[in-house]
């Protein structure tokens, strides 16, 4: 009885936790762990676009406003979110004005400014600087300090979505006087600042050590006096995700554990251990399979997987696209290799809620029976070996995908749902950093794409997907002539797709750009130039005396670390 | 064990008709470890070839339902996490890596001994190949494969078909990448064992340069060759599964040893039984090539055999 | 021999010089690519203008000859100016070697990174020889005695289970299971008292003995071979005879004589001490010299991988004059003049 008291108290005093982590005091939690399988190599974001880099600058530097696990915008050195409502957005959509809060010191002890955000801008759009987050930046003409406290940024085209300049953590206010030396070619040359950069941000850095480790001491002129509720705070980077997730579930050696790609029965095997948990989240990352719409036969030479080259001897065929994503049970792709990460999706662009279509969810049962049908009255008959081909044209296809062990399982496991339909498939995985890297020479690039189907996940950052689903117009398709820099893999073309992407980067009404986001959605999900697998969430772990954390999976995942507690 | 050895060399009949060859062969079926190493290197060869005919299970078919298992009368091996039948896996594992086992590591052996005894043994050459051989443990592994991939596997491909191709460039790549080592070796050797009596010995009654090398260098290097030979065989085991992690190897659903052996490895604590099986067949294969190298390097030499 | 000696010396330049340019051209050549690694959000054009940024724009005798100034002549100078406090002048305009990935000098992440290597992957080295030997020569000693079978048993499995299934065992018994050592390396960790003291050897167990198992079982092997070879040889029946001990017969001239492949093998495996154990170091996270050339490489790092793997070529460039040496003071028959 006693027992069962104290579980309902726990319980409570859990489920009023703003209430306990404000009163608690800065720095009376200790030490907080964080474990990423993939080292931190720089703090300075600009300077690199990788996950872990970003993550572990979030704690240090902070943007205008971040975006909350649910969502939503939240502003974070700014007074509140700029809307055409309350003025902030002016009404031709081509400048945004953002008001800075008062009183907010950097951990150096000088005052935030307004130069500070000027300078942030300049920095990135230096042409040499070579900065990672310049697609924030994009159409951005100008960033102007109107005083101390208000900062507009002019835009050269009506902007309907404004908030791509410092919201979230991949583009965060830098320090003025720190880096007005690193402008442009000298960036690189600024180790000091790059490994040690002054922030507004919960902590400051203690020491950093590239690509190993980083130890972090509280802020002490953080703005709110009680937070945060560590003293210090170590991210630790390297091994691989089982070893990470075993450090924080199993040996309790850690706090917080990211990106925990492991086998679904690994980790819960883990979590019984009973030290920690594990949660996800989802955003927009789809794991899909792009469908390869022109030819990649070597014996085209230079005109190999070009619209020159002419369509796909078998993948032209909208029957065989159909037939290959009816074949399909993604729910066992989710078991096998995803668990609670993974949800079956008919979609490219499965989130914000506002933007998810339900016009497509067919696809979440398999039909091989449907699929067979479809292929039989299309002329694609079963040869001798049990492989269908139509005119001397068999249907072997070469998958390709990066090497990673869950990709494998879910190649494996397809390739045998094709054969039910008498698809005969070739498995080929490459090299991560060959196959997202673009070197020109290789002929294994996912924008070269010379196999029939491919496939990897995708995903945009923060809520708007105006540039997200611009991925698939005509003029995105890569080629010899643009150097093969493109995002349209499928090679995809449609006049009517182009149009409505045009239409959308001009229009203004919320509902009006969601019903045109899901229209680009189902053109590309009912021809079949994508077919989506998986919609896959953030997945990390806890431990379990970590208090107050919510996984973000719009934003940096350490965002609001200031809010943790123990 | 040696005196056994004496004792039937002593009844050996010494007018019988007796070839250096037949010799050894007798000596060789009288060292223990070496039959034993025989036997049980035959067996697993045997059974990898034949076994398929009788476990008929496809190694490649997922079975979901039944994923994660242990031993059971269908599954007398388990089930991966895929489901995929475990017996049927060793064995088709089994051929391409004990194939590309044996092939890669016979290419590194002689590549290694040749150079060794000619790096040691003609003086002017040392100084070229011993350079060529600092380059080649020098160069960065996985850049280099890299490399290799992307300028070779796409011909090959077209040339022998994907299976063959890739098969070869495999072969190829670990050979090349680890004779180094074995050429070193040998090369330390001979430069001693040039300067031994029996070899100015040879010399100074005029044999020619290569049948000194070929009967009274070589032979005398063969210990640490054959040490080499077992160590070879594991490292290219090895190798093969790291190369499947760049794509340079086999596609993913073609099994091996050593990639049965690392995808086991993040299942330890599911299904334990799982990552035994494939460490447990590398092991047995390398044990035994050790025991048949003791066996052969007790047979050919002369002063055990001729006791 | 110190004739010998020089003019190995100096051929080392060019070879090295030769085997650099090699090294770049294949960094160069790979595939891989430095933006790879980065989000997909992250467009085409910004990434083909990283590129530029690192340098990547300009053609590769360039790119080549760049490094080999930075190399040769700017970081020793700025070696020099740290050492001794003095400036040569024009400082500002003398670019060190820097690394992609971090922008920040590729030496000075080096040099963070060799206490720990040194730690973990020396110390096993040494282990795994203070191991080998013995067992390498009472195994010949005593051929096919159980302490000979029982040593090649064990040497032969641990040759070929790998470290990549060694490691993670052991982390499973003795992390997860028995909670003695840490599972992970805190490379922060400074020893100034018995307690962090105690603290560095609990943390080092593990890997240590990984490695140490995996060096031993490859070096014993071979001493065990040599061993074999001259215990036949007729001088050490003449030794006997003339009445020494059995002691010195052993340890004085087979022992001597059997070295040379042993002492090859060593002069082979000290410069992988300096590539770090890249498999163990990942395990584990000691993120040593191993761990840093293999994230280097993933991350298409050019000017990391191909400082990283310069060092080492000089390494085994000594570590082989060294070897060849040691063979003339082991057996001074051998004669390289």
């Amino acid at each position: 009885m006693r027992k069962l008291k104290t579980l309902v108290l726990a319980t409570a005093a859990a489920s009023c936790f703003a209430a306990t982590a404000a009163q608690a005091e800065r720095g009376s939690a200790g030490q907080l762990n964080i474990v990423y399988w993939q080292a931190a190599s720089i703090l300075n974001p600009f300077l690199s676009g990788g996950t872990k880099d970003i993550d572990a600058s979030s704690l240090i530097l902070e943007p205008l406003a971040n975006y909350r696990p649910d969502g939503s915008m939240d502003p974070t050195l700014a007074e509140e979110i700029p809307t055409v409502e309350n003025g902030g957005v002016a009404a031709d959509l081509r400048s945004i004005t953002w008001k800075l809060k008062k009183g907010v010191t950097w951990s150096d002890g000088s005052a935030f400014t307004a130069n500070d955000v000027v300078f942030s801008a300049n920095y990135c759009m230096h042409p040499e600087g070579g900065c990672n987050a310049a697609s924030n930046f994009a159409d951005v003409e100008s960033v102007e300090a109107l005083d101390d406290h208000t900062v507009r940024v002019n835009f050269s085209v009506a902007k309907p979505f404004p908030y791509g300049p410092f919201v979230g953590a991949t583009s965060p206010v830098i320090q003025e006087a720190q880096f007005k030396d690193c402008m442009g070619a000298k960036a690189p040359e600024c180790s000091e600042a790059n490994f040690g950069p002054i922030g507004t941000g919960p902590f400051k850095v203690n020491e950093f050590r590239a690509n190993d480790v980083i130890t972090y001491t509280a802020n002490e002129n953080y703005r709110d006096p009680n937070q945060p509720a560590f003293a210090t705070a170590v991210f630790k980077g390297g091994g691989d995700a089982a070893s990470a997730a075993r450090s924080v579930l199993e040996t309790g050696e850690f706090d917080y554990a990211w990106n925990l790609q492991v086998e679904p029965e690994i980790l819960s095997q883990m979590e019984a251990a009973g030290k920690g948990k594990v949660v996800s989240a989802f955003g927009t990352s789809v794991e899909r399979l792009m469908v390869q719409l022109t030819n990649p036969d070597p014996a085209l030479g230079d005109l190999r997987g070009t619209v020159e080259g002419g369509p796909h001897p078998f993948l032209s065929d909208i029957n065989v696209r159909k037939a290959l994503s009816l074949a399909i049970d993604r729910q066992i792709l989710v078991d096998a290799g995803y668990g609670p990460a993974g949800q079956v999706t008919c979609n490219v662009l499965p989130a914000p809620a506002i933007y998810a279509s339900t016009a497509n969810d067919a696809c979440k049962t398999q039909d091989i029976d449907a699929a067979n049908k479809l292929l039989d009255d299309a002329g694609w008959a079963k040869g001798g070996d049990g492989i269908r081909a139509k005119d001397g044209v068999r249907l072997s296809i070469l998958y390709q995908t990066s090497t990673n062990s869950v990709r494998q399982g879910t190649q494996a496991l397809i390739k045998q749902m094709w054969s039910q339909i008498g698809v005969e498939t070739e498995l080929r995985n490459i090299d991560a950093a060959v196959f997202f890297g673009g070197d020109q020479s290789s002929p294994d690039t996912f924008q070269k794409f010379f196999a029939d189907i491919e496939m990897y996940t995708n995903n945009f950052d923060g809520t708007d997907p105006e540039a997200y689903m611009g991925n698939w117009v005509c003029s995105e398709i890569p080629s010899p002539a643009n150097q093969w820099i493109g995002n349209n893999m499928p090679r995809f073309c449609s006049e009517e797709y182009d149009a409505l992407s045009k239409e959308m980067a001009q229009t203004a009404s919320l509902e009006d750009r969601a019903a045109m986001a899901k229209k680009m959605n189902d053109m590309l999900m009912q021809e079949y130039v994508m077919i989506p697998l998986i919609h896959r969430g953030r997945v990390s772990a806890h431990s379990n005396k970590l208090g107050n954390v919510e996984l973000n999976p719009w934003d940096s995942e350490l965002a609001y670390a200031e809010e943790w507690t123990r | 064990m040696t005196d056994q050895a004496v004792s039937t060399a002593d009844t050996t009949k010494l007018g019988a008709q007796r070839t250096l060859w037949g010799d050894v062969w007798r000596q060789f079926v009288q060292h223990k470890g070496g039959v034993a190493g025989t036997i049980v290197f035959m067996t697993i060869v045997l059974v990898v070839v034949f076994g398929p005919f009788i476990h008929t299970v496809d190694p490649q078919f997922l079975d979901i339902r039944n994923k994660n298992l242990g031993p059971t009368f269908a599954h007398p091996m388990g089930t991966d996490n895929l489901g995929r039948d475990m017996f049927a896996q060793i064995l088709a594992g089994g051929r391409i890596t004990l194939a590309v086992g044996i092939l890669a590591m016979g290419l590194s052996l002689v590549l290694g001994t040749l150079v060794g005894v000619v790096a040691g043994f003609f003086k002017k050459l040392d100084g070229i190949l011993m350079r060529t051989t600092d380059l080649f443990l020098a160069l960065p592994l996985l850049p280099l494969l890299l490399v290799i991939i992307m300028l070779f596997r796409d011909p090959l491909r077209q040339a022998f078909g994907p299976e063959m191709g890739i098969f070869m460039l495999i072969v190829f790549v670990i050979g090349i990448t680890s004779w180094m080592n074995t050429a070193r070796i040998v090369r330390g050797e001979v430069l001693a064992l040039k300067e031994r009596e029996f070899v100015l010995a040879a010399r100074s009654i005029g044999t020619k340069s290569w049948t000194t090398i070929w009967r009274h260098i070589f032979p005398n290097v063969l210990s640490p060759v054959m040490v080499s030979a077992t160590l070879g065989i594991a490292n290219a085991i090895i190798t093969e599964s790291a190369l499947s992690f760049l794509g340079l190897g086999f596609p993913s659903d073609f099994p091996t040893w050593g990639r049965l052996l690392f995808d086991g490895t993040s299942f330890m604590t599911v299904t334990p039984i799982r990552v035994v099986w494939p460490g447990v067949m590398i092991s047995l294969v390398v044990l035994s090539i050790n025991y048949i190298g003791d066996g052969v390097r007790d047979a050919l030499d002369p002063r055990i055999r001729g006791r | 021999m110190l004739n010998y000696t020089l003019r190995r010396l100096l051929f080392a330049i060019p070879t090295l010089i030769v085997i650099s340019f090699i090294i770049f051209a294949i960094l160069a050549l790979a595939p891989s690519d430095p933006t790879g690694n980065l989000p997909l959000t992250i467009p085409a054009e910004v990434r083909e203008k990283i590129r530029i940024a690192l340098g990547l724009g300009e053609p590769l005798p360039i790119r080549y000859l760049k490094w080999l100034q930075q190399f040769f002549i700017n970081e020793p100078l700025h070696a020099i100016e740290q050492m001794f406090g003095f400036s040569f002048g024009g400082g500002e305009a003398r670019t060190r070697v820097v690394s992609f990935a971090t922008r920040g000098p590729v030496m000075d992440t080096i040099m963070e990174r060799m206490p720990q290597t040194l730690w973990v992957v020396g110390l096993s080295y040494v282990v795994g020889i203070l191991i080998a030997v013995p067992i390498g020569v009472i195994s010949a000693y005593k051929q096919y005695s159980w302490f000979d079978q029982v040593g090649t048993f064990v040497s032969m499995v641990g040759f070929s289970v790998p470290t990549f299934f060694t490691g993670p065992l052991l982390i499973v018994i003795f992390s997860v299971q028995l909670g003695w050592f840490p599972s992970v390396y805190d490379t922060t960790l400074e020893v100034n008292s018995l307690g962090t003291f105690w603290q560095q050897i609990k943390q080092m167990i593990m890997p240590v003995t990984v490695l140490a198992f995996y060096n031993a079982a490859q070096i014993s092997r071979f001493m065990r071979a040599s061993m074999l070879d001259n215990l036949s040889q007729d001088y050490v029946r003449t030794a006997r005879a003339k009445g020494m001990s059995e002691k010195v017969v052993i340890l004085t001239h087979v022992l001597r004589n059997s070295l040379i492949p042993v002492v090859t093998v060593i002069a082979l495996g000290i410069p992988t001490i300096f590539s770090g154990a890249i498999i163990t170091e990942q395990i584990f996270r000691v993120n040593g010299l191993g761990q840093l050339l293999i994230i280097g490489i993933q991350g298409a790092d050019i000017p990391m991988v191909q400082t990283l793997t310069f060092m080492f070529a000089v390494l085994i460039v000594l570590f082989n004059l060294i070897a060849d040496i040691v063979y003339g003071l082991l057996d001074p028959r051998i004669r390289y003049d």
